[in-house]
């Protein structure tokens, strides 16, 4: 792949870094570093003068050293390709050395350093040495101290943090163990300029900081929230009782205490109201499950604020600490819902922290207003489990995830949605990532579970950007057309003139550029849009339409006529024909007996069988009729009554309009088996109201609440259900009447064609065809309409993907205009289960008490917290459980039922507020 | 055989309690349920749990709004013993029989029926067969596993792994189950039977740890309800369910008195906590000490009571004359001791390469959302629980020992922690105890009142509650682990 070209940015690196060395090496440099609070460290640090004192060449070496590597730093240039490394092992965590040449690679049982050379990584050392290894050695976490190459530290998954000096001659580079962590220790780490200070986080809910020159730690900070509770110690003015782990806050605390300075002195007065936030996890709480501290998951010194550092948690807060109060923390926020794995200081931006979660979100934060504000947030397809700033790159960052997904994403947060670059190399999760010069954007470090370390290039990464599709289109609700583009590709079509094919044609052209868009280079994209003339008919028709349709609930011909009518009124002659028709085919009296005939009782010339008795059908109408409303309001069971179905529309409208042939419906009677004839004879006690099928309508309204049916959801019930032989038995039936509902003639008007018997499938065909050309002319309204009407006589002729298909297009539009009420009666009323199963989804409707604010968890109507019934009905004073009506005047109410009778009688709110209510 | 430890008096005791087993399973008019006690525990006193119930108004709350069946049954009551936790139990096993899931309804409680039938648990299996039937199951399947769909069928394997032995699980099983075909299964409907597995496996060793008495109004018996046999011994019967009369077992385990029993316990986190800060064991040493636990479970149980016979012959006589069978498969196959496969040298589980807060509940939120969100919290939930109380002490601080009982459990499946010394366990958890916790985690079936009598008699019945607890999601933790990393493992 040849050798990296030393890209502008590196020329320009070179020149700049020699400014920003030595900014913090010694502790005069410290002192000025830190003019608020320069005289707390000494305390703190507790050694650090006489250390310095005690042992000048130290520090001088120190210094001496990193300028030589700054120097060499400076002078060479990064060079190298995309290359990987097999490992023994799978890695936990990798860190890069400051001279930017080595890694260390650590894990459970791997921990090696390796030189990074230009085409490959060569084994430099194997740091775990002895013949059994210890558990001392099972690496959670590794960090390179970014001052001195030698100084290197581990987090082990039993609780131990160790660190390795280089410089020893032996082949056994342990330096020092700390034991203090009860748990697995997640992270360390240095400070970025103090050479001695090191910070772990750990499972068991602390963090301790280090001075490398002590044999154990100089405080301790304790994760515990302190949310609620603590602070009655506090107000009561009690010492509570310490427990046997926080003797180090203790000790520390006399530290302070004895110290020379006003400032250790306020703070151990300051600390005694935050007393109680340490203390209280060690079991001392009374409430059942209090007193566990929250596992530390990340710790970060800020890169900018000396004193300052960030510990992330695992149930989702990020805390800030000053390191010279470890009592309590300076701000805590819920960052993220689970756990936090990781966070990282902005290198440049002071204050700025992106943080990295279990809920698969990035999220940037800026810590220096006075709440912590939510900046960027990113969200990327798997839990995070690191992310790191890209250096020079202002709002780059990378990231890795815990689980499933492989790669690194470079991201730019201000376009949350595709990441900016994409590593794939790794064949299992990348548990560990680093940039390998602080000042150099190109070249990202990575290792793996899948037992590899890679070397990436910035310039070799995939873009998902340029697979992305770069145009959008858009129509809105009223029939505008947005439409989003490469800026170069609109500038050469701006000028050709718009569709015209189109009815509602576009009267301007709009191009608005957003003049803040941070991505010029990668997308500068022109947004179009395309609006209708403001009298070109718009949507209104849909509405109207969508509102006035009737499509259950009367008989089939009603239906017809109500909607044709509907369509007439709203100057759409076309539709109202069609309804006209579709009347006409499927309720015309002679037609049905005559394809009937036609097939169950055979060719035999049967027009001349004899008259039945007219009163048999006039009895038996308005029981049929209220069938067909209980089939329709039911919906899923409308097979089961398809005969019952036909024959009423068939029959009531024998009743309306006894013009022609009433001689043929008996003959369908008696065309047919003796045996369902007396079926039809069984429904008539049942149904004993002789009236006009019309008064049973006000059923047919929307109950308040509808019944949930349960049922599952899911391919198999659908097989279940065909399985059953209720069901089949019922479909065998429909079978057997396909003739039946689907006949129809065309030429209803004139008696010639139904003489000559076209065949049923003909009609069935040209109404297919019919849905289909209103479907594709973009009028799904009418589609889904008449398939709603005609019911089992279409639903047949047209196949289930399409059926639904339009469902769902229809219920999007009509949802979109907000046609609420509408679209769930479509629902309803749909037979496609994929449909008819939305309304059934997430029907939980969360709701706040009214007292407290909180949200009701377990109840709507009493509140877990302040014990109260959040609403009383004002009339009746009982608890409201189902529908809740209130005024919007003096948020007075109660049951629907009884505000509504109140306000039958009285103006007034039934609380006695003196507020004149109106119900409408 | 000599298995260590345990008096010869104890062996001869759970001797005739094995004939009183063989005698009652031979002579089946005596299986005719009979239980022990009335109220919802053959365990615990019925006043117990009773008294507990009328003041809780939330238990009410809860069963109202996510029992399934409607209605409070014995183990949503003996759990009301801790409310906290019963809500989250009660909301994740709603959410996965009930609430938006790839499963169908029924298969979610034919499911359930299999995972029970495992521990031939009959009570959860007649509650399941009710709820099959209740959401349109079709009643030909309750028959026996020959009347299912291959696919169902399919699930036999990996159930009979995650009962027993779940280390045994391997991505392999996972593709055989999910490759394309006729009767695949896709990633999130396996996550969901897997959750569903690992839910009644554990509630199964609910059941029997806490001796759940079968409902007291059968309903109307739909054919396919079993009748119930209690797992208790005749011997246990003459007990007569009195605490006071435990002079057989208390002689048995070899304690004098049970008061400083407890304050031995006392005494010796006490001395653990702070023994913690100074000294410290040699990483050698730790490491050797999981090992010994491990091994040590070996002989706890098994040891005395079972392995003086014939293993198989015991199982046969057990699982064939019970109707339970018909749901499984390869019925002789039960736990094994993680520890004693040496010549295999199965790999530890180490806990910190995969962890049910990082890695496991990322996987299952995703193939099956939301209920990563429940499980996370029930397991928070019962790993925090506590009244600082320890029988008649109060503010104390049991961290310790939940932990140990919590790390004891992994121990026996084989799920080691880096940041865990096992000589805690030792300390911490009495041979009587051990006993307790292997029999109810590994073969929950064959728990006896008398040895949930015979540990901790100090304790309140709500304590020992609280330990099945314990033990219960430890060990769903513990298979879902398993089961959850041979599904990472296919899918990289």
């Amino acid at each position: 792949m040849g050798k990296t070209r030393t890209t502008s940015a590196e020329g320009r690196e070179r020149q700049r870094l020699p400014a920003r060395r030595f900014r913090t090496t010694s502790p005069a440099a410290l002192r000025a570093d830190s003019v608020d609070g320069g005289s707390l460290l000494a305390p703190l640090l507790g050694l650090t003068d006489r250390a310095f004192s005690d042992c000048p060449d130290l520090a001088d070496g120190a210094m001496e050293k990193m300028s030589r590597v700054t120097t060499a730093l400076g002078g060479s240039v990064l060079t190298g390709r995309t290359m990987h490394c097999h490992l023994d092992a799978p890695a936990n965590a990798i860190s890069v050395c400051r001279d930017a040449a080595q890694v260390v690679v650590a894990g459970r049982s791997i921990f090696k350093i390796y030189a990074i050379e230009e085409e490959q990584f060569v084994e430099k050392l194997n740091l775990r040495v002895g013949r059994k290894p210890s558990l001392n050695l099972s690496c959670a976490d590794v960090v390179w101290h970014q001052m001195d190459e030698n100084l290197l530290a581990t987090a082990a998954t039993n609780g131990v943090v160790v660190t390795w000096n280089l410089g020893r001659p032996s082949r056994n580079k342990q330096d020092q163990l700390f034991t203090e962590h009860k748990r697995t220790v997640n992270k360390v780490c240095f400070h970025p300029t103090e050479a001695h200070v090191l910070l772990s986080g750990s499972q068991d809910g602390f963090m301790k900081c280090f001075d490398l020159r002590r044999k154990d730690s100089v405080s301790t900070f304790s994760g515990e929230a302190t949310e609620a509770g603590p602070w009655e110690w506090a107000m009561a003015g009690w010492v509570p009782v310490l427990p046997v782990l926080s003797c180090h806050i203790l000790r520390l605390h006399h530290s302070f205490a004895h110290g020379p300075t006003q400032d250790a002195e306020s703070t151990a007065n300051g600390s005694r109201e935050s007393w109680g936030c340490p203390l209280y996890p060690l079991g001392l709480c009374s409430g059942p499950q209090a007193g566990q501290s929250e596992s530390v998951r990340d710790v970060q010194f800020s890169i900018r604020d000396y004193f300052t550092f960030a510990s992330t948690f695992e149930n989702g807060n990020v805390q800030l600490w000053d390191i010279r109060r470890p009592d309590r923390c300076e701000r805590m926020f819920t960052a993220h819902n689970g756990p936090v794995f990781c966070c990282d200081w902005h290198p440049e931006d002071r204050g700025w922290l992106a943080t990295g979660g279990r809920d698969k979100m990035v999220k940037v934060w800026d810590v220096t207003t006075h709440r912590a504000k939510e900046m960027h947030c990113v969200q990327t397809i798997a839990s995070v489990a690191r992310v790191k700033w890209r250096p020079e790159c202002r709002h780059h960052l990378a990231t890795c995830s815990m689980m499933v997904d492989h790669n690194i994403y470079v991201w730019d947060v201000r376009r949350p949605f595709v990441p900016a670059a994409m590593f794939e190399e790794h064949r299992d999760v990348t548990t560990g990532i680093a940039w390998r010069h602080p000042h150099d954007p190109s070249f990202l470090l990575s290792g793996s579970k899948d037992s590899s370390l890679c070397q990436h290039l910035f310039r070799d990464a995939s873009q998902p950007v340029e697979r992305a599709n770069p145009e959008g289109l858009c129509y809105g609700l009223f029939g505008d057309l947005a439409f989003a583009a490469k800026e170069s590709l609109v500038a050469a079509e701006s000028g050709r003139k718009p569709y015209a094919g189109d009815r509602r044609h576009p009267i301007f052209f709009k191009r608005k550029l957003d003049p803040a868009e941070p991505f010029a280079g990668l997308a500068s994209s022109a947004l179009s849009v395309f609006e209708t003339e403001p009298g070109g008919g718009g949507m209104r028709w849909f509405v109207d339409t969508a509102e006035r349709y009737a499509l259950a609930g009367r008989p089939l011909a009603e239906l017809c006529d109500h909607n044709a009518k509907v369509a007439r009124e709203l100057g759409r002659n076309q539709v109202a024909q069609t309804w006209t028709m579709l009347r006409i085919i499927y309720c015309s009296p002679g037609l049905v007996p005559t394809a009937n005939l036609n097939h169950s009782v055979g060719k035999g010339g049967s027009c001349g069988l004899p008259l039945m008795n007219s009163f048999n059908l006039k009895d038996m109408a308005p029981g049929l009729g209220s069938e067909t409303r209980l089939d329709r309001s039911k919906g899923d069971a409308r097979s089961d009554t398809v005969l019952l179905d036909s024959s009423a529309t068939l029959i009531t409208n024998e009743d309306n309009e006894e013009t022609e042939g009433s001689d043929v419906p008996a003959d369908y009677l008696l065309g047919d088996v003796e045996g369902e004839e007396d079926e039809l004879y069984l429904l008539d006690p049942e149904h004993a109201h002789p009236e006009d099928p019309e008064c049973v309508l006000p059923q047919e309204a929307f109950p308040l609440r509808h019944e949930i049916v349960d049922t599952p959801p899911g391919p198999e019930h659908l097989q279940d259900k065909a399985d059953s032989p209720h069901v089949s038995g019922s479909e065998a039936d429909v079978a057997s009447l396909a003739p039946v509902d689907s006949s129809f003639s065309l030429l209803s008007v004139s008696h010639a064609l139904y003489d000559s018997r076209l065949p049923p499938d003909f009609f069935g065909v040209l109404v297919r065809d019919m849905l289909h050309f209103y479907a594709e002319q973009g009028d799904v309204q009418m589609a889904v309409s008449v398939l709603i009407v005609l019911g089992e006589r279409v639903r047949k002729d047209i196949d289930e993907q399409t059926q639904e298909h339009w469902y769902t297009s229809y219920i999007d539009l009509l949802q979109r205009f907000r046609l609420w009420n509408v679209s769930n009666e479509v629902v309803k009323l749909s037979t496609s289960r994929a449909v008819s199963c939305l309304n059934q989804a997430s029907t939980t409707l969360h709701v706040n008490c009214s007292h407290c604010k909180r949200p009701m968890s377990s109840r709507g109507w009493v509140c877990d917290r302040c014990h109260r019934c959040a609403s009383m009905c004002a009339v009746c004073h009982h608890v409201v459980k189902g529908l809740f009506v209130w005024c919007q005047g003096c948020s007075h109410g109660g049951h629907l039922q009884h505000i509504m009778k109140w306000l039958e009688g009285s103006s007034h709110c039934p609380a006695g507020c003196g507020h004149l209510c109106e119900y409408s | 055989m000599n298995r260590g430890g345990g008096s010869p008096s104890a062996a001869a005791n759970y001797l005739l309690c094995t004939n009183c087993r063989k005698v009652l399973r031979k002579d089946k008019r005596i299986r005719v349920s009979q239980p022990l006690t009335r109220g919802p525990s053959a365990f615990i006193p019925e006043k117990e749990v009773v008294q507990a119930n009328t003041v809780d108004e939330r238990t009410n709350f809860l069963v109202e709004e996510y029992s399934t069946s409607g209605r409070l049954d014995n183990i949503t009551q003996v759990m009301s013993l801790h409310t906290q936790y019963l809500e989250s139990f009660l909301r994740s096993q709603f959410y996965m029989l009930r609430m938006d899931g790839p499963l169908p309804l029924p298969y979610r409680h034919y499911i359930a029926i299999m995972a029970a039938a495992r521990h031939q648990c009959s009570y959860l299996i007649n509650m399941h067969v009710d709820e099959f039937l209740k959401t349109g199951g079709i009643a030909e399947w309750l028959n026996g596993l020959e009347y299912v769909p291959q696919r169902l069928k399919n699930l036999n394997e990996i159930n009979k792994l995650l009962a027993h032995r779940p280390w045994l699980i391997t991505k392999e099983h996972i593709q055989k189950l999910v490759k394309t075909g006729e009767n695949n299964w896709s990633l999130p409907e396996l996550v969901h039977a897997v959750v569903l597995l690992a839910h009644y496996h554990a509630l199964a060793s609910f059941v029997f740890g806490s001796g759940i008495n079968p409902e007291r109004d059968p309903e109307i018996s739909n054919g396919f309800r079993l009748i119930s046999v209690n797992n208790f011994c005749v011997c246990d019967l003459a007990n007569d369910n009195n605490i006071e009369n435990a002079s057989l077992s208390g002689s048995n385990f070899g304690i004098v008195d049970s008061l400083s029993e407890l304050e031995a316990l006392m005494e010796r986190m006490k001395r653990l906590q702070e023994e913690r800060e100074d000294e410290e064991a040699s990483q050698e040493e730790m490491s050797t000490r999981f090992e010994k636990e491990k091994k040590e479970s070996l002989f706890v149980v098994s040891g005395d009571t079972f392995h003086s016979f014939p293993h198989s012959d015991f199982e046969d006589d057990m699982i064939i004359t019970s109707d339970v069978s018909r749901y499984i498969e390869d019925p002789s196959f039960g736990y094994e001791d993680f520890a004693r496969r040496g010549e295999e040298h199965l790999p530890t589980f180490r806990a910190q390469d995969y962890t049910w807060e990082n890695h496991g509940f990322s996987l299952v939120n995703r193939l099956y959302s939301d209920i990563g969100h429940l499980l996370d919290e029930k397991f928070r939930m019962v790993y925090n629980l506590t009244y600082n109380t320890m029988a008649t002490h109060e503010d104390v601080d049991t961290t310790m020992l939940r932990r140990a009982l919590f790390n004891y459990v992994h121990c026996m499946f084989g799920i080691r922690y880096d940041d865990y010394d096992y000589g805690e366990v030792n300390q911490l958890l009495e041979r009587s105890l051990k006993v307790y916790i292997k029999t109810v985690t590994c073969y929950p079936e064959r728990t006896t009142k008398r040895m949930y009598d015979s540990y901790w008699r100090q304790f309140k019945h709500s304590e020992k509650v609280h330990v099945n607890l314990l033990l219960m999601e430890a060990r769903m933790q513990a298979e879902l682990l398993y089961a959850l990393r041979a599904i990472t493992r296919h899918l990289t």
